[in-house]
């Protein structure tokens, strides 16, 4: 198939960006999304221009990495899907796809769809662990029994692959469901009740200070999540700041 | 140079325990005079960053993502090996130790397989105190699956992903770390250059990767972890970004090179669909355990089947080749991974590749779905089932154990796994050969690392499935820690290392020539121009099977294509700016070195062991025919190689391998 | 305390707090609302009352006031932060995909409903004030009987007012369809019973709009002239 293509060119974080269309030609449906921008990029490279700079990896939907913004949706229209697995099935012949970085005050772009996503390093940095000394000197691994069903739903929240595509998505930018996700992990394991309360205010207060929107509620992130982390990781985690402040 | 492997004396079981008794310690407060610099943040390098900086030290830790989170280590599905014997089915350190050195073909180093053993318990202690979620019984305490072909239930997971739990569980010790200030995390960075003062290891000459910035790091030692070379094949189940220039940068600065022939091919992965497949995509080896394995017998079906004329699900039983059951009636479709391999590329080789491009074969799924629903049919108490209603009890029954996977594989593929069979391929995953390490598990140069996938590792010719993870943070939490203090107790008083040398100048020196010379080259043809027909020339000369015309074949190439890239290469943009395609450069210009040195080293065995298999080196007769010949004899050593300016000139230096503990014997599967 | 507050999920809890009192007070002024349909005499007793008694006047009317205040002005503050929280708006942007419309538009829907209360305010409010703070007249009296069910039915008798009071009525479902389950959402009360309070939350936001849409439909065909 053929398309055209409207994509963000932004040369480095200080110079001003505009969309740049491209055409490109003979691209097969079983491609995925990324490997479309790689036919653009080797056409690119070829005529002497300079490729589309993009974040990508694993290219099997794990490491988070990837972060297009496209047609107006985060990971584009596909479900539960990051933007290496979408695949070019879901386009048609003639299309026109708007390719976007995520956008957001705390993902300042780096270069066209590369965004720096470190502010949530430091959110996980503030809190997003348990203080145990990695000696290997720890008690026996089931000397604490975990339910099988509190382990199963601290193992859904743990499924985060911090893509950021819920701030991308979200109408204001909240970075609510990757914080809830890390707090309601350690919130649902009794390892992680110990410092329950002061983790869920400090991240809670770093996500703020990253200059992060407020959560209201639309479920937006939820439905674009490519792990389908649930809002119910967003309720958790209120609970735990009511809590952590009485 | 002589190859010191630094075995401990006594008593396999005791080695490591008496070793730590009597190595020299650094007392804290000294600990805050000397820097580590680890280059990698995977489980290897993370795991090392947290207990190095919670032990005192000032790490500086490097990543060229923009997260330690990132590092492929996250890709691992299956779980983690450890000796805990929690199902009470008879393991212990010495049946895990025995099923590593069995699964590697007796070509690994025994002492450090059994420390391997020994320490994998406290992993799962340590992961669990973390807060990694790993599956539970109904009881609340941790289960077990049984993985690759061993006798017992030890591998601890986490759904299917185990190695993103495991490796966020080092990202957040890491995180703790990061927020003491003890670590100070390089993201976006590349390493490009060690650089060696009076032959130590004292920093590292690194790009960042947003500026194009080249800046000098000094530390008293250097940890290597990061990861494999799959990426010489230009297609394989890692990372776009997985590459070897850091293993390869210390190899050039006096680090041998071991074993890198040793490859691991995993047999079920998604095949290729067409030229512009930029990587392939691994599903578990626990499909095998339900799925049937086949190509059709007649090489008219094989046709009508590539031109669509006909399905697979219209051939019957009878038109079908089970050409693993068919050769290893005892093993079947659960071979070891090498043997799968072999086995498909055999058939595909034959022409009975069943997509387009030739190189795919089914897995079938229903048989097990027919036996799983007339098994559901009479736990339903149902008499006389009909079909329909045995097809969705079996269905149900697979897709509660493989959900997810064939969730994944109808994303990419389109077709539905129930109801008609997948295609698979083989691809590589895994490399066992890498930067030669002593017990400490440091390089041959003094102060300088290598832990995690890429050093030489404990896995020999061929790993075992669940063993990477668990090596990796061995690695990682449990040795290098105590190892290094031994090196450094004799650099407390040593004081900062100054960047302002000669030796530093003249490694940034080169490193920011090779990167002008890149820049400035405008030549004809784009970076993966080259590392698409690198990996063609490794894929069909250096890939399951290997021959000595195909490798001596293979070395001319490879050098011929490395000329080539030198003259004609063309990388857009600046230096002082982010340029994928400049990291790329850099990357593609190591891996056509060590695709050299990888064919040498092939040659030079002339056996088949593990991963690596010479046609040469095959069973003439006998129920084995045709299948792996071992020659313990006159190859069971370590092949660590020295750099000496071309990869073909490279000189051999052989560690010999000594079995006490275990005897050695040919592995059977007919 | 004060800290929470001042965080994110502090302020998104006062919102919430606000809108369950605020959906409180709409039933009790529907189920007000609709004694005028049934017995225009319980309605001008019980309007009496609410005119009247001191602990309605003097307590519950500022706290209300309060809330209302409240839930607009932090409405605003949220509205403008968020969208400072996104300096360069997407070129091509499809919330319709993943999110509802309602919960997209609460500002617009708030706005909406703001505008109302101005009018209702200047329609209902303000002479209340006037006659009983500066007229002084508490007997609540006209020509000798109660004044509430006569002033009500002279309220609606001009169309535009009645369709100005049915549209805003619908913009108040539309701010309850999100709102409601939004705000249990927000007191972290949600996990495990999210398909209840959907539920519930659905029924609410059609049931009580559209109970003040009756009572001023009513009033508009029935009234004496």
């Amino acid at each position: 198939m053929n398309l055209t293509l409207k994509i963000w060119r932004q040369k480095d974080s200080s110079s001003k960006g505009q969309m740049v269309d491209y055409k490109v030609t003979d691209i097969s449906e079983h491609m995925s999304f990324l490997e479309m921008m790689d036919v653009l990029n080797e056409q690119l490279v070829n005529s002497g221009e300079e490729p589309v700079a993009f974040d990508h990896d694993c290219r099997e939907g794990i490491c988070g990495m990837c972060s297009m913004y496209i047609n107006g949706e985060a990971h584009g229209p596909d479900r539960g899907v990051t933007t290496c697995q979408l695949h070019m099935r879901m386009f048609k012949d003639g299309d026109t796809i708007t390719i976007e970085p995520f956008r957001a005050a705390a993902f300042p772009v780096i270069k066209d769809l590369v965004v720096d996503r470190t502010s949530f390093e430091r959110i996980q940095q503030a809190g997003g662990f348990i203080s145990v000394n990695t000696s290997g000197n720890t008690q026996d691994a089931n000397s604490i029994p975990i339910s099988k069903h509190a382990a199963d739903e601290a193992m859904d929240a743990a499924t985060c692959i911090g893509c950021g595509a819920c701030v991308a998505t979200c109408k204001n930018s909240s970075a609510m469901l990757f914080v809830g996700a890390k707090v309601s992990q350690y919130a649902l394991l009794p390892q992680g009740q110990i410092e329950a309360t002061d983790r869920v205010l400090n991240m809670v207060a770093q996500m703020d200070a990253e200059g992060f929107g407020n959560c209201t509620n639309t479920g937006a992130c939820e439905v674009e999540c490519p792990k389908g982390i649930s809002l119910d990781n967003i309720a958790r985690m209120n609970r735990e700041l009511m809590k952590a402040s009485i | 140079m002589a190859l010191d492997s630094k075995v401990p004396k006594g008593p396999i079981k005791d080695k490591w325990t008496d070793y730590k008794n009597h190595i020299d310690l650094v007392n804290p407060a000294n600990k805050r005079n000397i820097d580590i610099i680890v280059v990698g943040t995977g489980l290897a390098g993370g795991s090392a960053s947290a207990t190095l900086a919670e032990l005192g030290y000032n790490v500086k830790a490097f990543a060229y993502q923009d997260s330690p989170r990132r590092a492929h280590s996250i890709a691992a599905q299956g779980g983690i090996n450890a000796a805990k014997n929690y199902q009470g089915d008879g393991d212990s350190f010495y049946r895990l130790f025995y099923d590593t050195v069995k699964g590697g073909d007796y070509r690994s180093r025994e002492a450090n397989v059994y420390r391997l053993a020994e320490v994998s318990a406290n992993i799962i202690d340590q992961c669990v105190a973390q807060g990694v979620p790993f599956a539970r019984d109904y009881g609340g305490l941790l289960d077990n699956r049984s993985f690759g072909g061993v006798l017992v239930s030890r591998t601890f997971y986490a759904k299917g992903q185990t190695g993103q739990q495991l490796l966020l569980g080092a990202y957040s010790a890491m995180n703790r770390q990061i927020a003491r200030g003890k670590i100070e995390m390089f993201n976006r960075h590349e390493m490009l250059d060690v650089v060696k003062i009076d032959g130590k290891a004292r920093g590292i000459i690194a790009r960042n990767l947003i500026t194009g910035e080249i800046e000098r790091h000094s530390a008293h030692a250097v940890v290597i972890a990061s990861g494999g070379y799959g990426n010489v094949y230009f297609l394989s189940t890692n990372a776009m970004g997985s590459n070897a220039t850091a293993a390869w940068k210390i190899h050039k600065k006096g680090a041998y090179f071991a074993n890198p022939c040793y490859t691991q091919i995993h047999p079920t992965c998604i095949p290729r669909s067409g030229d512009y497949q930029s990587k392939l995509t691994l599903m578990s080896e626990s499909l095998r355990n339900d799925g049937r394995i086949w190509v059709p017998k007649k090489m008219e079906d094989v046709l009508a089947i590539r031109e669509g004329r006909k399905k697979p699900t219209d051939l019957s039983e009878d038109e079908r080749d089970y050409y693993l059951e068919r050769r290893y009636p005892a093993f079947g479709n659960l071979v070891p991974r090498d043997v799968a391999s072999r086995a498909a590329k055999e058939r595909c080789d034959a022409g009975y590749g069943v997509n387009a491009t030739g190189e795919a074969v089914y897995l079938d799924f229903k048989s097990a779905i027919e036996r799983y629903g007339k098994e559901q049919a009479k736990l339903h108490h149902l008499t006389n089932p009909s079909n329909k209603e045995i097809y969705d009890l079996g269905k149900a029954i697979v897709e509660a154990k493989y959900g997810n996977l064939f969730q994944m594989y109808e994303k990419i593929i389109d077709q539905n796994p129930y109801e008609t069979p997948m295609m698979i391929y083989p691809a590589t995953h895994y490399t066992m050969g890498g930067i030669w390490v002593d017990y400490n598990l440091m390089t041959t140069v003094d102060g300088l690392y290598c832990i995690g996938e890429a050093n030489f590792s404990d896995h020999g010719a061929n790993r075992l499935g669940a063993s990477a993870l668990m090596q990796g943070l061995a690695d990682g939490y449990f040795v290098l820690p105590y190892t290094i203090g031994d090196y450094l107790s004799n650099d407390i008083r040593t004081g900062k290392i100054s960047t302002e040398t000669k030796e530093f100048e003249e490694a940034e020196n080169e490193v920011k020539e090779r990167i002008n010379f890149f820049i400035n080259n405008k030549g004809k043809y784009s970076v993966d121009y080259y590392h698409k027909k690198l990996g063609k020339i490794m894929w069909d000369k250096c890939g399951m099977a290997r021959n000595a015309k195909g490798l001596q074949e293979a070395m001319v190439e490879i050098k011929a294509l490395r000329e080539d890239f030198w003259k004609n290469v063309t990388v857009p943009g600046t230096a002082n700016e982010m340029n994928p395609e400049l990291e790329k450069a850099g990357r593609v210009a190591d891996f056509l070195e060590l695709g050299e040195l990888f064919a040498k080293d092939a040659l030079d065995r002339n056996e088949s062991c593990g991963g690596h298999f010479r046609e040469e080196s095959v069973e003439l007769d006998g129920l084995q025919k045709g299948e792996a010949k071992r020659n313990d004899k006159d190859y069971a050593y370590v092949a660590a190689w020295e750099y000496k300016g071309e990869p073909s000139e490279a000189v051999l230096h052989k560690e010999e391998l000594e079995f006490n503990d275990i005897e050695l014997k040919q592995r059977s599967y007919k | 305390m004060s800290g929470f507050f001042k965080s994110s999920i502090g302020r998104k809890v006062a919102m919430a707090l606000s809108a369950f009192f605020l959906m409180f007070f709409l039933l009790q002024h529907l189920a007000i609302n609709l004694l005028s349909v049934f017995s225009p005499e319980k309605f001008n007793e019980v309007s009496h009352f609410m005119g009247t008694n001191s602990l309605v006047q003097f307590a519950l009317q500022p706290v209300l006031i309060f809330g209302v205040v409240f839930h607009f002005v932090m409405g605003f503050v949220l509205e403008l932060k968020n969208s400072r929280a996104r300096n360069i708006s997407y070129a091509k942007n499809n919330g319709a995909a993943n999110s509802t419309w309602m919960s997209r538009n609460m500002i617009w829907s708030g706005i909406a409903i703001l505008a109302f209360i101005i009018l209702h305010f200047i329609d209902f409010w303000f002479p209340e004030i006037n006659t009983k703070f500066i007229q002084g007249d508490w007997s609540g009296l006209h020509n000798g009987e109660f004044r509430y069910f006569h002033e009500l039915q002279e309220k609606f008798v001009n169309p535009l007012r009645v369709g100005a009071y049915v549209t805003a009525f619908v913009f108040l479902g539309l701010h309850l369809a999100h709102g409601f389950t939004s705000a249990f959402q927000s007191m972290g009360a949600t996990a495990g019973r999210k398909k209840t309070l959907q539920t519930i939350g659905k029924a609410y936001s059609i049931i009580v709009p559209l109970g003040f849409i009756i009572v001023a439909l009513y009033h508009h065909l029935n009234h004496n002239h």
